[in-house]
């Protein structure tokens, strides 16, 4: 490519101490502040939302995002990750757009970590399109003015006279024409236009933006082996890594022997990785790792390894153990009042029913089909690693720490990302990859996890116990609604001695409860964390709407009603909840943009419902269930139609999602994160679970941490979309909101085609055996 | 050394004759399209063709494929079948992270070339050792059958 490129990208700004989104402003004032330095804003710092609340915060300049070659070739950089969303896709495709680029001369280049110059490039909590929209937009649209300016200078004519037109610039009154390439440098000595002066697209001659297309950027190199993934990287010299782990949150190698070890053929090296002792965040817990001529030989030397640990103070988790201590602790009244109206004790006590149901969600993997992995090679005083990171700054500041280097010694490349869920926010494995290079002399060193590996030292989904209880009145209205949800918080990774959930987890399904109900009160008992916990997919909103949503059916049930009018009814007339007064988190989100709009959420379920033919006749053994649910700031409502063979075996002919996630960007990748989150929500319902004994995961690989398999797939997922009024209206996400509204629809289901109420999850054999 | 048949092409390799035929193509010959997911033959996403027949490569031996005709996902669409599932891979947009995709391609490739109009439950059967955690099955299946020439119902 000729390298006379235009709106030549800034030099790399050094890069300061950064945080956690989640760690800034919503959680002023809440937990999770206790003992972290630099935590929340100077009192007198305006509020900031959505993506420029997050650390960083966003960029719009064409001069960091867009390069164009004289041969018209323009480059867009993507700052997110791709892990199966559809980044690489959609993001340079609304540039594309506002600069009427043709796509088929258009490059997608992925940014390094580098948040002071790309702005946040955390790619979770279904935010990348919803915060980057806009921004996108603008910097595209900045691109054509400069070339349409550019134009206009070497015509020497009035820029109001100039357009772009598929790739070129066009002279309306004569006709002439221009290539990008052909301006291009011209343009790129031009200011950047401020951002009252851009004219972005009216969204009638949109190309690329809502429009249904299924090419996938990096479609080409997947089919054909081509693709990077953090797992491909190869240098020259490189040596392949494997780490022996503590199997214990907090365990230690007290001592280690490694002479089998290096007798294994290829094996060069065993040595110790410090580990951080809890919370040790996104550094590594340490071990033995061994270092050989390729992955092979190194796993082979590991398991040569003679390792004795000192398993510390979680030696004794047993999961099952603690699932009593959990239900113990959601069975009285007590625990942290994180909502309360009326005087739900008291309206409970005088209701006409009662209605109690405990439910109980699991531990889980994220079980990223590309185990952690990455790769990282020192040299004079510099480690650059390439690493499949959702959070590759994040990874950047780490590791620095790790190497005690400055962050700007530190580049870390983004690979694709086989999988992320969430998991490829923690940085471990890719600081131990440096540690790994650094023990090496800086030589390049590739460090994978196996799959044993990955099921065991998880940020594990957190495991909870849940009691709803409802005082229903004469009418069969719910009067008082009573929540407990015991579970341990992700803010145990963080700091010592956390047990309640953190602002951000109560905001995911919990304190948001939009249901028309005069008494509620919602509480947090106590709960300890024993492993890593982390954010999967949807996070405790998979908890929280299984629990509120079977509750609700269980309710409808009770009174004798149809669960869709009853779930209607109780949502109340359509209004605008303000989420600062019940659940001020509300994903960083403004009130005012982003108030709950329960008629959106009606709308949903009534779309879905209709869909799926609620109400219809079905024979016996079958069953429709339905479940709605807010989160992400997205509206969704599913409905599951199974059939239960007299043996107890579950088949699922179809799976109806409506979602209002506002505006479309790339209505294919929407459709195809739906489809995907049904399979995992199916994955969490059905088969997953993983289990702790004498502190350690039970689990070691796909046989025993099942995963659904094309055979239990749905024979059709549909998915249909709430049009959006407008291209102005606020964005939900896409990536995680469908996941919770899966396992409360099946069990809902199941209970209408057998009678069977499931609330402990996963199902998996509980309807073979007797009830 | 071993000499391995690799896409068409004789390959020698340094390794010894247990190494799983997986690690050899990775990281001794630097084909990286196939895939680790599991070790154990649970996952698919290392599915290789020996002599046309989808196997786990994490669970073949290199002495194993000796002699044999090893094809991957560099070299499966120089066939017909396996062109055309590439081709059905994109039309119909499968892949989300698109880690397990050769894998699944392998394995879709080598049920048509045996059965090149599979039934539902011939698709399901053929496919269901191969995991996707995105969760892409129901396009998978449709994919199958626009390269089948099927029609696949919108």
């Amino acid at each position: 490519m000729d390298m006379s490129t235009l709106f030549t990208p800034e030099a790399s700004k050094p890069t300061g101490t950064r945080r956690r989104a989640f760690l800034k402003t919503p959680l002023v004032g809440l937990t999770l502040c206790i003992g972290l330095p630099g935590f929340g804003l100077a009192a007198d710092e305006p509020q900031k939302y959505g993506g420029d609340g997050m650390p960083n915060g966003l960029r719009d300049s064409p001069k960091i995002f867009v390069s164009i070659a004289v041969d018209g070739t323009v480059s867009i950089v993507v700052s997110r990750s791709e892990m199966g969303q559809g980044v690489r896709t959609s993001m340079p495709r609304i540039v594309a757009d506002e600069l009427d680029a043709d796509l088929k001369r258009v490059r997608v280049v992925q940014a390094p970590g580098d948040e002071a110059k790309y702005g946040n490039q955390d790619t979770d909590g279904s935010r990348s399109t919803r915060h980057w929209f806009m921004p996108m937009r603008r910097c595209g649209a900045a691109a054509r003015q400069m070339l349409e300016q550019a134009a206009a200078d070497k015509w020497k004519v009035p820029v109001a006279e100039v357009v772009t037109q598929n790739h070129q610039l066009v002279h309306k009154p004569t006709g002439k024409k221009l290539g990008f390439g052909a301006v291009a440098v011209a343009a790129s000595k031009l200011d950047v236009p401020q951002m009252a002066s851009l004219k972005l697209k009216d969204p009638s001659k949109f190309l690329y933006i809502g429009k249904v297309d299924t090419t996938l950027t990096d479609g080409p190199g997947i089919v054909t082996g081509k693709s990077q993934y953090g797992i491909d990287t190869r240098l020259p010299g490189m040596f392949y890594a494997v780490v022996a782990r503590p199997p214990v949150l907090g365990g230690k190698v007290k001592s280690f022997d490694a002479a089998e070890a290096m007798k294994v053929p290829g094996v060069v090296k065993a040595f110790l990785i410090e580990g951080a002792p809890p919370p040790s965040e996104f550094m590594p817990v340490g071990g033995v790792c061994v270092v050989a001529k390729d992955t092979w030989a190194a796993i082979q030397g590991r398991k040569a390894l003679k390792i004795e640990w000192d398993d510390g103070a979680n030696a004794s988790y047993d999961s099952e153990a603690f699932r009593r201590v959990l239900q113990e602790a959601v069975s009285k009244p007590g625990g942290k009042v994180v909502r309360n109206e009326g005087d739900a004790y008291a309206a409970l006590a005088t209701a006409a029913k009662r209605f109690a149901a405990d439910y109980y969600v699991p531990h889980y993997a994220h079980a990223t089909m590309e185990c952690p992995a990455a790769t990282a090679r020192i040299v004079n005083g510099a480690c650059e690693v390439w690493a499949p990171s959702q959070s590759p700054q994040a990874a950047r500041d780490r590791v620095a720490k790790s190497l005690n280097l400055p962050a700007e010694k530190v580049t870390v490349n983004v690979t694709l990302l086989g999988g992320g869920f969430g998991r490829k926010s923690k940085a471990d494995f890719v600081v131990e990859a440096a540690q790994a290079s650094k023990a090496m002399n800086g030589a390049p060193v590739k460090l994978t996890w196996t799959r044993e590996d990955d099921l065991h030292n998880d940020y594990f989904h957190a495991v909870s116990a849940q009691r709803l209880e409802a005082g229903i009145d004469a009418n069969g209205k719910i009067v008082a609604w009573v929540h407990r949800a015991a579970e341990p918080t992700i803010a145990s990774i963080f700091a010592a001695d956390q047990k309640n959930l953190a602002a951000f987890e109560l905001g995911l399904g919990l304190t948001g409860m939009p249901y028309q109900i005069p008494n509620v009160r919602i509480e947090n008992p106590e709960a300890v964390a024993h492993t890593r916990i982390g954010w999967l997919r949807a996070v405790n909103n998979i908890q929280h709407a299984f629990a509120a949503q079977s509750f609700i059916a269980e309710v409808a049930n009770s009174v004798g009603k149809d669960h869709r009018d009853y779930l209607l009814e109780l949502l109340g007339p359509d209004r605008l909840i303000d989420p600062s007064k019940i659940e001020p988190w509300n994903h960083g989100e403004s009130p005012e943009r982003y108030p709950i709009n329960t008629g959106r959420l009606r709308r949903v379920i009534e779309t879905v419902s209709r869909e799926a033919g609620w109400g219809r006749k079905l024979p016996s053994g079958q069953g429709l269930g339905l479940a709605a649910h807010y989160s992400f700031v997205s509206y969704m409502a599913a409905v599951v139609e199974v059939a239960v063979t007299p043996k107890g075996e579950l088949v699922i002919p179809r799976v109806d999602i409506a979602v209002d996630c506002g505006p479309q960007i790339n209505p294919d990748r929407i459709r195809s994160q739906l489809e995907g989150a049904c399979v995992m929500g199916l994955s969490q319902a059905v088969v997953s679970e993983i289990t702790f004994k004498n502190g350690r995961a039970e689990q070691d690989n796909f046989h025993q941490y099942e995963i659904v398999r094309m055979n239990m797939t749905p024979r059709k997922i549909v998915v249909h979309f709430i049009p959006s009024e407008s291209y102005d209206a606020p964005l939900g996400g896409v990536g995680e909101p469908a996941v919770p509204v899966i396992a409360p629809a099946l069990m809902n289901a199941i209970f209408g085609a057998t009678g069977k109420r499931i609330r402990r999850l996963p199902l998996k054999d509980q309807l073979s055996s007797p009830v | 050394m071993t000499t391995l048949q690799i896409n068409g092409k004789p390959t020698t390799v340094d390794a010894t004759p247990d190494t799983p035929l997986l690690w050899v193509l990775r990281d001794h010959v630097g084909l990286t399209g196939t895939k680790f997911g599991c070790g154990m033959a649970l996952c698919g996403a290392c599915t290789v063709h020996l002599d046309g027949v989808a196997v786990r490569s994490c669970q073949t031996p290199i002495s194993a494929a000796t002699g044999k005709k090893i094809t991957t996902i560099e070299g499966v669409g120089g066939s017909k079948v396996g062109k055309a599932v590439q081709t059905a891979w994109l039309s119909i947009g499968v892949p989300q992270c698109g880690y397990c995709q050769a894998g699944q391609i392998m394995t879709a490739t080598a049920l048509l070339e045996k059965t090149p109009k599979p039934s539902d439950a011939e698709i399901d059967g053929a496919m269901s050792g191969n995991l996707c955690r995105c969760g892409t099955y129901t396009r998978i299946r449709s994919a199958i059958k626009v390269a089948a020439g099927m029609k696949e119902q919108a």
